[in-house]
């Protein structure tokens, strides 16, 4: 059962790794849920893999062996953290795509490299070219 | 049990939920909570300071259960001090987000606002090593919704890039604990600290690994030079407020490696210096890369983000050896760089507002107010290029004498010293560009920003125009007001560096605290009378 355990943790972080190196958010989204998956399993396995044991200490049971209770707990909690955390990054990808019309991650030239001053009328110019997608108030996803 | 030790996590949890339940569509009771609730934090945390300055470790048991197995809050002169900082810094940039105008510009700035400093404040207080994990993630997702607040395609995708890397670091930061506790059976730190000095010397291989991954948690955090990649973007694209609070936010990683390295890993234990092995090289790298970019940049906010980077490695080059001098000079320098970067962020931004959210340092004409700017972003620029007569001095010459007997001396200093220089030099050429070559421009008065009509003053706009993401003085709700809150940030450093006889005071009394990890283990594993079992 380890080889079974550490092989899957492995084989998921490896994929995981990969899918976060891609250039399109969507890979980067998949990747770090494989990745949170993998933690998963390995926090689940810190308290030692007991077999058909209930994380209950039982006193008065004639064999007590049980299973470790805290990790279940870090990785409930830890759970529910990453699957909100996906919720964000999802729309915060999507947002990203909406505005800035692709789905790359990295950051477009004009991030480093000092664009041309553009007056209002380049603008407008370039808009009535362009027609971009008109966008929701953004910044709103998180708490509501 | 002090209860007021749990208010500064407390306190905005509820305001934060409060504004966002209650408040949601007026923006004046949101900033009049948003205040009252940053101003009670601030006097919480100065309370809490007085009350730590006596020594003790303070403990508070959540539900009052014992200690490794229920959740503690730790308060001593560190999380005291850290704390205060914190409350003094988001007070005046929140003042600073009125006045510029930034809180209009999209939703719930000031619910974030305050989900943000419980974050922060519960990352300071709490001595458990998972909860620790949870209040990043507070602090992470706050900051996620601070970070793109406004919108804006350059500002989202930068928003992306930052969750991601924030996410693979908090996955590293599980799997850290994981090994940790497979090592150990434990995550309270002061049981930690207990079982790893107990620990013997041959079996050690996966606690090594656990600290080592911690270390690099809060290095992704801090911005530490191999894993800084998200920094320059981030801030650079950030809001000016947000970037300014988000000066505390790196302090946050540096905060916690130095908790946890003098309290659960001190270097006479079985981890031995690995942490010094792999921190100063790495210091000295990220102060050499912060430093030559802030000369190599042509964006302002860019600048000001590697300032930002190279405050933390000069911070970083004082704590690595964890000595008792060199933490106190650090503590120092990291009271000091925090507040000038969160002065500079915002110096930025009031330029950027006033060249139509130009950051580019390129030619333009003279901008509004540029006299009070220039002399403004000059005070600033002394501030964290380190030159007298601002606290940036006295910590960097504390620190230049905390590492004199160092076996690294001259690799330190001459990073240090001949670092500081290409400081100077670029904000010098970035203050010219801005400041007096614009002179030999006509001033252009109807230059390309001030088309269109401007947003009523008031309520949240509805829906956003793409232009209106700019921040743009012509809309800022009351220009006095971000100016008051500038020099409120510059005022803090100038107390800073009259009272550095008795700062230096406490923080050398925070240090020797803080390496006397028995203090900790006695008050929260051994004095829990009256707790539950």
């Amino acid at each position: 059962m380890e080889i079974l355990v550490a092989s899957a943790i492995g084989a998921m972080t490896a994929a995981g790794v990969y899918l976060i190196l891609r250039i399109r958010t969507f890979a980067v989204v998949l990747g770090m849920t494989m990745l949170s998956y993998a933690i998963n399993v390995f926090l689940f396995s810190t308290g030692r893999l007991v077999i058909g044991a209930a994380p209950i200490l039982d006193n008065y049971a004639e064999n007590p062996t049980y299973t470790d209770p805290l990790p279940q707990a870090l990785v409930l909690t830890a759970i529910v953290i990453s699957f909100g955390m996906t919720a964000v990054v999802v729309m915060m990808a999507l947002g990203a795509f909406i505005e800035g019309g692709d789905d790359r991650i990295d950051m477009p030239d004009d991030d480093r490299i000092m664009p041309d001053l553009r007056t209002v009328e380049d603008e407008e110019a370039r808009d009535s070219v362009a027609q971009p997608a008109k966008s929701q108030p953004v910044g709103n996803e998180v708490g509501s | 049990m002090n209860h007021w030790i749990i208010a500064p996590v407390l306190l905005p949890a509820l305001m934060g939920a409060l504004i966002i339940l209650w408040m949601r569509h007026d923006l004046f009771l949101q900033r009049v909570f948003g205040l009252i609730a940053t101003g009670l934090l601030l006097f919480v945390s100065i309370y809490l300071l007085w009350l730590a300055s006596d020594g003790d470790v303070r403990v508070y048991r959540l539900g009052n259960w014992r200690a490794p197995f229920g959740i503690v809050l730790m308060l001593d002169r560190l999380a005291a001090i850290m704390l205060t900082l914190t409350s003094i810094l988001a007070l005046v940039v929140q003042l600073y987000a009125f006045g510029s105008g930034w809180d209009r510009k999209g939703w719930h700035f000031h619910a974030l606002w305050q989900f943000q400093l419980m974050g922060i404040g519960g990352a300071f207080l709490t001595g458990d090593a998972f909860n620790l994990f949870v209040f990043f993630e507070v602090l992470l997702i706050a900051s996620y919704g601070l970070m793109i607040h406004g919108g804006g395609p350059m500002r989202l995708r930068a928003g992306v890039q930052y969750i991601a890397y924030n996410l693979a670091g908090s996955t590293l930061f599980l799997g850290a604990l994981g090994a940790i506790y497979a090592a150990t059976g434990t995550l309270n730190m002061a049981d930690l600290a207990l079982r790893v000095a107990e620990m013997s010397p041959d079996d050690t291989a996966l606690l090594r690994t656990g600290a080592v991954l911690l270390m690099l948690v809060f290095a992704v955090k801090a911005a530490i030079f191999p894993l800084h990649f998200w920094l320059p973007s981030t801030y650079a694209n950030a809001p000016g407020p947000t970037a300014a609070l988000f000066a505390i936010m790196s302090k946050v990683g540096v905060y916690a490696i130095i908790r946890f390295f003098t309290l659960v890993f001190p270097q006479d234990s079985v981890v031995e210096t690995i942490a010094t092995d792999l921190l100063l090289p790495a210091a000295l790298f990220t102060l050499a890369l912060g430093q030559i970019a802030v000369a190599g940049t042509r964006s302002l906010t860019r600048m000001a983000a590697y300032a930002a980077i190279a405050s933390i490695g000069t911070l970083m080059i004082s704590v690595a050896r964890f000595s008792p001098e060199g933490l106190s000079a650090g503590l120092y320098y990291m009271i000091h760089s925090t507040l000038a970067t969160g002065a500079l962020f915002l110096v930025v931004d009031l330029i950027a507002a006033r060249r139509g959210g130009d950051v580019w340092l390129r030619l333009r004409p003279a901008i509004k107010n540029t006299g009070i700017v220039s002399a403004l972003f000059f005070t600033t620029a002394i501030a964290i290029a380190g030159l007298p007569p601002l606290s940036g001095f006295i910590g960097k010459l504390l620190i230049l004498d905390a590492t004199a007997e160092d076996p690294w001396m001259g690799w330190i200093w001459g990073t240090i010293l001949i670092t500081s220089l290409f400081a100077i030099v670029g904000f010098g050429r970035a203050g010219s560009m801005l400041f007096w070559k614009s002179h030999t421009l006509d001033p252009e008065p109807g230059n390309d920003t001030d088309e269109g009509p401007r947003p009523a003053p008031g309520p949240i706009p509805t829906k956003l125009d793409t232009d209106e993401q700019i921040q743009d003085v012509a809309d800022s709700a009351s220009p006095g007001l971000a100016f008051t809150s500038v020099f409120m940030l510059l005022g803090c450093l100038a107390m800073l560096t009259l009272a550095a006889g008795p700062v230096t005071q406490y923080l050398s009394d925070t240090t020797t605290q803080m390496l006397t990890p028995q203090l900790y283990i006695e008050s929260v594993i051994e004095q829990q009378e009256g707790a539950r079992p």
